[in-house]
């Protein structure tokens, strides 16, 4: 099992090697000139090389690139060309919203989902089941923004239940807090909910039809906790894993709800990074998002072959 | 000499007998596959009357959708202006007619664009044994990239255009193709007509053009569907956050940014848009869930 923890940590050094190779060549062919920006309007074309060449910037793709990884492996990720501040620090700074935008989506959705799947599972064709997996499709359907502006309009607008956006910290007051992030976290989770909630139904309907759970049945094992017992412990692979992969939606999601409830997150930063072309700001918090997806993915496989005595690689 | 049985008579030959299932009349064929497939049928029909929406934008009583007029600024939905007017005093009514133009051409284009890169890509990564892990890897990385970031990327270093959106989004969706028909390829690699085939001489690009992507369409098919789905809600995304196609070419993502700063007071111009495109959606879906079921029946009965 040593050898398949090390294999997938191994694994996982292409896939970021990618992404940050990907990330830098967008800086690389983007249009105008740091260096330009930075000495400003009245630089000399010499004081442009001295500054050109104090950022590496007159070097050939490969060392440019390996100083920039460098750099970033060391939580430097370059300074933002619109603010002058470092990016690591801005990003540090709009953690919190998005971090807990997600991880409260995520409760929901997990809580939401697993017993939908469960049940619709258990009333296979029945109305149950086409109820549950109707609004499945339609959580696919119905983008984030949508939902959000929906949400937003009946609880927040007409009747007045939940503040309509904005993001206050948690040291102002739990409700003060949570109450800002309800609707946007309700609004990301349909689509998540849907993915979890059909990969929870067809995982269970698999380990329904094994033998074990026909004895269960025959020594008579109360319906529910076969359901959930039995058959629902042995349907938990595809389930969390479908958690794991889904959580690239729900970055893709944040993006958007942020924008929508105006939350000052990575999102938003993002957003507005893009609208100023700042570009490092852009690189920072494409790559600090896609090693999270890819470290949220490798926790999920190695905590499972941990807690998972069937899973011998 | 031909044989002949005992009797002195010739073979006999099978009679001309009804066939034991009869082919069923044509009319009630359409209703048999619209009673087994419902969901294609729903799917195909929302699609169907977008897309008639949107090549018949000009004649349903649509305005020029970038005309302004600003003395008839931000105008509740009446009977001159059905959905209203925006704050530019453009009809919003005209300007999501014709913003089914621009996402049914996003959703189409690139879910063709996606599906041809990623069976290209899938089918050498899957047949090419040495090419293999260094494709996938790459595969890996653009995966562990969340598509939306991606496309913001992209469109970071080129301006917002619909090409530019198209190509962003195509990027962005083909390595889910390139995954499934490199999966695809290597369990249908180890089939014996895969081999009957080297045998008589067929060389690899016949193998796999002849052989194997026809085998590997179904599932294609399917996710060309979902692809198409994904790219209409990513085009609204972006444009959505400002960053896809240009004001001046209405798309339902743009008119909802445009509407974005007024929603709170008046938020048909973001109703509107979304309706549609929520429609769009979901008739795509419908569609790829249908189009799944009748494909693949085994899967039909789990998921």
């Amino acid at each position: 099992m040593t050898g398949y923890i090390l294999r997938r940590l191994l694994m996982t050094v292409p896939v970021m090697a990618v992404v940050a190779l990907f990330v830098f060549s967008l800086l690389y062919v983007a249009p105008g000139d740091p260096a330009a920006i930075i000495a400003g309007e009245q630089a000399t074309p010499a004081e442009m090389q001295r500054i050109r060449a104090s950022l590496g910037l007159d070097q050939p793709f490969v060392p440019r690139f390996a100083r920039w990884a460098w750099n970033a492996v060391q939580g430097d990720l370059g300074v933002s060309v619109f603010s002058a501040t470092p990016v690591s620090e801005m990003i540090v700074q709009r953690i919190p919203p998005t971090l807990s935008l997600m991880v409260l989506t995520l409760l929901i959705s997990i809580v939401v989902a697993v017993p939908v799947g469960v049940v619709a599972a258990a009333n296979q064709g029945g109305w149950i089941d086409r109820l549950f997996m109707s609004a499945a499709v339609l959580g696919f359907s119905l983008p984030v923004f949508v939902v959000g502006y929906l949400l937003a309009y009946l609880f927040a607008l007409q009747l007045g239940w939940l503040p309509v956006q904005g993001y206050r910290p948690p040291s102002g007051g739990v409700w003060e807090y949570l109450s800002r992030l309800i609707l946007p976290a309700l609004a990301l989770s349909g689509g998540y909910i849907a993915l979890i909630a059909r990969i929870a139904r067809s995982a269970m309907l698999e380990v329904l039809s094994q033998d074990y759970i026909r004895t269960a049945r025959a020594k008579g094992v109360a319906r529910q906790v076969i359901l959930f017992v039995h058959a629902l412990r042995n349907a938990t692979l595809p389930i969390v894993s479908i958690i794991g992969i889904g959580v690239a939606t729900l970055i893709s999601g944040a993006v958007v709800t942020e924008t929508v409830f105006g939350i000052p997150g990575l999102g938003r930063l993002v957003v507005d990074a893009l609208l100023r072309r700042d570009y490092p700001v852009i690189q920072g918090v494409v790559l600090v998002f896609s090693f999270t997806y890819v470290l949220v993915n490798l926790a999920i496989d190695l905590a499972y072959t941990l807690l998972d005595p069937r899973i011998r690689y | 000499m031909t044989a002949t049985a005992p009797d002195g008579e010739g073979f006999a030959i099978a009679p001309d007998l009804p066939p034991l299932i009869a082919e069923p009349p044509r009319r009630g064929r359409v209703a048999t596959f619209v009673r087994r497939h419902p969901t294609i049928v729903l799917g195909a029909a929302l699609l169907g009357l977008m897309v008639l929406i949107a090549v018949c934008a000009p004649w349903l009583g649509t305005g020029d959708p970038q005309a302004l007029s600003p003395a008839k600024r931000i105008r509740a939905p009446s009977a001159e202006f059905w959905f209203g007017t925006d704050s530019l005093g453009r009809d919003v009514y005209s300007r999501v007619i014709y913003g089914a133009r621009t996402s049914l051409l996003v959703g189409i284009v690139v879910a063709l664009a996606a599906t041809v890169a990623g069976v290209a890509v899938g089918l050498v990564s899957g047949f090419v044994r040495w090419l293999d892990p260094i494709v996938m890897r790459v595969i890996d990385g653009l995966m562990a990239i969340p598509s939306v970031l991606i496309a913001i990327a992209l469109l970071g270093i080129a301006r917002g255009s619909v090409v530019n959106v198209i190509v962003a989004i195509t990027l962005a969706e083909f390595p889910r193709v390139a995954r499934l028909v490199r999966g695809v390829v290597l369990s249908l690699r180890e089939q014996p007509y895969v081999d009957a085939a080297l045998a008589c001489g067929s060389g690899g690009g016949r193998i796999m053009l002849r052989h194997i992507l026809p085998n590997a369409l179904d599932p294609i098919i399917v996710q060309a569907t979902y692809i198409g789905a994904s790219a209409v809600i990513a085009e609204a995304v972006l444009s959505f956050i400002g960053v896809g196609t240009p004001p001046t070419v209405p798309s339902w993502g743009n008119i909802m940014a445009e509407g974005r700063a007024l929603w709170q007071v008046k938020p048909y111009i973001v109703f509107f848009p979304a309706v549609f495109l929520c429609i769009t959606v979901l008739g795509v879906n419908l569609l790829g869930d249908g189009l799944r079921d009748m494909l693949d029946p085994r899967v039909a009965k789990r998921a």
